[in-house]
Formats: C-alpha cells, structure tokens, sequence
C-alpha cells in the first residue's frame, strides 16, 4: 500500500494494514494543569504499544482535555487516539476540535457518546449531546473524504482521519450489539475497541455473530483488556460498573491470591492469558490494554504475552 | 398549556403508508385549544385523507374521534373500540397524548400527525408564544416574572449578553420576526418594581441535572398515593 492510499497515514493504520496484532493502550489526563502526568505515562508506554487513547473527560470528570494530552504524548513518542466524546460538545466544536487537532499532527479519533454527566463530578452540567457517536463518524468521515463540513459547507485542506469507535459487546439487548458495530462501519469507522473483556465465552459469541456478518473484514477490531489489580477492583466492576461483565470466576481466582503483589501478579497472569486467547480469536486485529492507573503494568504484560518487539514503522 | 401544529399532509400520508384502516384520533384538551389536534381539527384531516385515497384511487376507510384527553388512560378506554379496530391509528395529541396512545394499545401502530412544539400561551387569537422550558428549577422569582431559560435565545442566567438591541434579540424568528430580548424585558420590570439590585447578583451555574440532562423524570407525590 502506497501512502497516498491510507486514509490518516497514521502508526495505528498502517501497522493493522499489515495485519500485525497490534496494541493499543490507554492514558487518563490529569485532573490538574500537570502536564508531565502525560508525559511521563507516554514514556512509561513508549515502545511497548502502537498507539495510545488520551480519554475525553473519563467518567465525566473533568481532566486535561484530549487534545493537548494527545498533543503531549506524541511530542513523547507515542501516537495518540483521540477520545471525542458528544457529552460535552455540540457538532460546532467537534469539527473546530478535530481540525485543531489534525494542525496538530493528531490522525487517530475515536467517537464516543461518552459517559452520562450524573456519573461524573458536574452531574448538574447540561448535557449537549448534539450528535450521537454514529452521527459523530459519519460527520468526521464526511470531512475527510468530501471535504465537508456537517452543513454541507467545504473545507479546503480535509483532516486525515483514522476514525474509531467503541462497541459493548456485554451491553443489551445481545442480539443488536453486532448490528449496531454494522451501523458504525456504515457511518465509516476503521477500527474499533470493545469494553474490557472478562468474559471470554460471550465475547466469542460476539465475534461469532461479527463474522457471521462479514464486519471483521470491514473493520479493525481491537479487544478490549483491562488486568485487575486488586480483588476488590474485581469485586467493584462486577456489582457497580454499568456494561461491565465480571464474572464470579475471575474474581474468585484474584481473591484467592494474598492482597497486594500477589493479587497484581494474578492479575497481570490473567491479562496475558486473555491476550493470547483473544489473538487465536479469528477476526481480532489486536488488543487495547486499558490499565487504568496502572498503566506501569502494560510494558510487562505486552512482553509476557510475546508481543515485543512493536514493528517500527515507516 | 401544550402547543402543536399539525404535520404537512404528505408526511402523513407517508406514515399511513399502505394501511387500509386509519383512525384520526384528536384530543380535546391543549391541542385543540391550540386548533391543531382537537375533534375538529380530527375531522378535517380524516375529510383530507379520503379526499387523497379517492384521487389516488386507494380504497381505505377513514373514520375520526377524539378523547377527552389522550394523556389519560381514563379517557383512551372510552376510545378503545375505535382504537382496536384500526390498522393504524394517526394520533393528534401532543407527545404525551401520542406515547401514552401508543402504550396503551401497543404494538398498535400509532403515528403522530403533529408536532408538538412548545409549552406556550396565546398572546392574541392564533399566535402562541413559549413561555416555559419545563427545567425543574423555576428562577422566574430573581427575574420578575420572565423565564431566561426559554425565552432568552442563549438560556442566560446573567443577561443581557451584547446582541440585544432596542429591546429586542439579535435572534429572530424562523419568519424572521423581532424577538423580545427576554433580559430587557426583566430589567425593564425589576425597574417596575423596584428590586433593581436583582439585575446586579451574579447568578452561579444552572442546575441542568433537574431538566432532561439528568435523564427521563419521574414525580412522585407520596402524600397523594391512595392507601
């Protein structure tokens, strides 16, 4: 594939054009104007992943917008996935957002509709919610391949996107989580990343129905893993974390390990175990490692799981 | 109250489609105050529809009713033989109306043959002006009697911003009339009324999370459930 021919150009776009198994991982902004938290999660990363999402005010609490962390870590050696998510911006700043970060080398998007503001710490905030994340693809897409804005307006240098989306394959109702990925792809995602996956038997049952579909051919698919640290964190996604599917297995085996290092380790184990599963899974493009304030784990976990060295690219 | 307009007659015809028994179903509460979903208005439109069919050559039975009000299961219940009978019902009441229509009789195929647009009141005969957003959160007190949420273009709470102008909005009306500014009108009546100081507090964030940001709402009146 020439270069002309990419739709972004992008290190996460080229490697899965390759069919690589890639990595992706995954880093929340500060909660203050510390803008070495960045770069210092970036540099922790460096090397071991092929691209990384900077989050959009995670849970609805306010951070380091998306832009300027992702802006950050690419200045430190990682490219960045930027989180768009419609919570807290009408399709006016979306586009404004996105060209912005186009002028700052930002190619990776991923569109979210983001979680619900009563979750996060301004649950009096207005919600926008303008646009849903399927109107949101569809409008990015429509910028960069008909050099158009939403109102139909045309732009004259378009911003080279590699557009994500996230799909839940553990949400309900079951029977239309496929079918909505399908609506992604028609609105004109290229990849996407599933939530945190625990429970395997149901993610193949997904993947069955995506491949019944033929969408792994339409689009890149990145499993979701998140290694637990803690029996409790376990514990917590299964009883509160709304879309998270734990099951008791799981947290039994972290539990019977002894609290602390013992239970990281298990915990750590059980990631690679899931990774190299997820990679016989025919249709799985790679992985997204959401380590959650523990992004100190992922160098060890892509090493374990026989993942190094990450391809350079041209 | 409630205000709605009635949907140009092609769209409606696209939502009966093919279906050979259609009822007009009005309501006789805000929509027909607002002369666009009443019994009335329910006639007129079942009259419009046989009129089409017989243009176009299609047989379909058209018949018309309304209830006293449609947002009460009371009152469908004394609609429901009609309802029952049709293979699609074209309801004229506001949304709530529609919904509760629609849930009553579900899966009965229910469309809407309005769009309801506004909680207002009639300024003079046929003209309707918005009046409330419904934001769970009533402020009217601090601004003499005149919502900010609705009635200014950008739901300020420390207005007037730089685009009023002789009292009236740098926005207009789809028909490009002049809209009041609603913040020279507040100034202009706090003045009336002497609590000017009520221009000058600086007013913190709304709390949105009480209007449809906070999700679907529900009211509960504990004291009023029957024993």
């Amino acid at each position: 594939m020439t270069a002309t021919e990419y739709k972004a150009g992008s290190n996460l776009e080229k490697i899965l054009s390759t069919g690589t198994f890639v990595v992706t991982g995954e880093c929340g902004p500060p909660k203050s104007a510390d803008g070495s938290v960045i770069e210092e999660k970036a540099k922790l990363l460096k090397g071991y992943v092929d691209a990384v999402n900077i989050t959009d005010n995670q849970t609805g609490v306010v951070r380091v917008c998306s832009m300027a962390s992702g802006y950050t870590a690419q200045q430190n050696g990682v490219e960045a996935i930027m989180q768009m998510t419609c919570r807290d911006r009408n399709r006016l700043a979306m586009q404004a957002d996105i060209l912005g970060a186009a002028t700052l080398g930002i190619k990776n998007i991923l569109c979210l509709t983001g979680d619900h503001m009563s979750f996060g710490n301004h649950p009096e905030a207005k919600g926008v919610h303008d646009l849903d994340a399927i109107n949101l693809i569809k409008m990015y897409k429509d910028m960069r391949d008909e050099k158009k804005f939403q109102c139909g307006d045309e732009m004259s240098v378009a911003p080279q996107l590699y557009i994500g989306c996230a799909e839940n394959p553990f949400a309900d109702p079951f029977e239309l989580r496929a079918l909505r990925l399908k609506k992604k792809i028609e609105a004109g995602a290229d990849f996407m990343q599933t939530q945190c996956i625990f429970n395997l038997p149901k993610f193949k049952q997904w993947m069955e129905e995506v491949r019944a579909l033929g969408l792994h051919q339409e689009i890149k698919i990145l499993a979701g893993i998140t290694p637990i640290k803690a029996a409790g964190m376990a514990n917590y996604m299964r009883k509160f974390v709304p879309g998270m599917d734990v099951p008791q297995e799981i947290v039994d085996r972290i539990a019977a390990q002894e609290k602390g290092a013992a239970q990281q380790a298990e915990g750590k184990k059980l990631a690679v175990e899931m990774i190299k599963e997820l990679a016989e899974v025919e249709g799985v493009a790679g992985v997204h490692i959401m380590a959650v304030e523990w992004e100190v784990a992922v160098p060890e976990i892509v090493e374990a799981a026989g993942l190094m060295p990450r391809p350079a690219v041209a | 109250m409630i205000t709605a307009e009635r949907k140009p007659l092609d769209e409606i015809l696209e939502l009966v489609g093919d279906k050979k028994k259609v009822l007009v179903a009005g309501c006789d509460t805000c929509v027909a105050i607002c002369l666009s979903g009443g019994e009335k208005e329910a006639e007129i439109l079942a009259s419009e529809l046989r009129i089409m069919a017989e243009q176009d050559g299609r047989a379909v039975e058209v018949e018309h009713t309304a209830a006293i009000r449609q947002c009460e299961w009371e009152y469908l219940d004394m609609i429901a033989e009609k309802i029952e009978a049709a293979d699609v019902v074209l309801s004229m009441a506001c949304g709530i109306g529609i919904q509760s229509l629609a849930e009553k009789f579900a899966p009965k195929l229910v469309m809407p043959a309005v769009n309801t647009n506004m909680l207002g009141m009639p300024q003079e005969h046929a003209v309707w002006l918005e009046r409330c957003g419904a934001c769970g959160e009533c402020v009217i007190g601090e601004t003499a009697g005149i919502c900010p949420v609705v009635r200014c273009s950008k739901s300020l709470m420390n207005g007037p911003c730089g685009g009023s102008h002789d009292g009236k909005c740098e926005v207009t009306t789809p028909e490009k009339e002049d809209i009041d500014c609603a913040w020279a009108l507040i100034w202009e009546r706090l003045k009336a009324q002497g609590r000017e100081e009520l221009m000058f507090v600086n007013r913190p964030p709304k709390n949105w999370s009480k209007s449809s940001s906070g999700g679907p709402r529900k009211m509960v009146r504990e004291e009023a459930k029957p024993v």
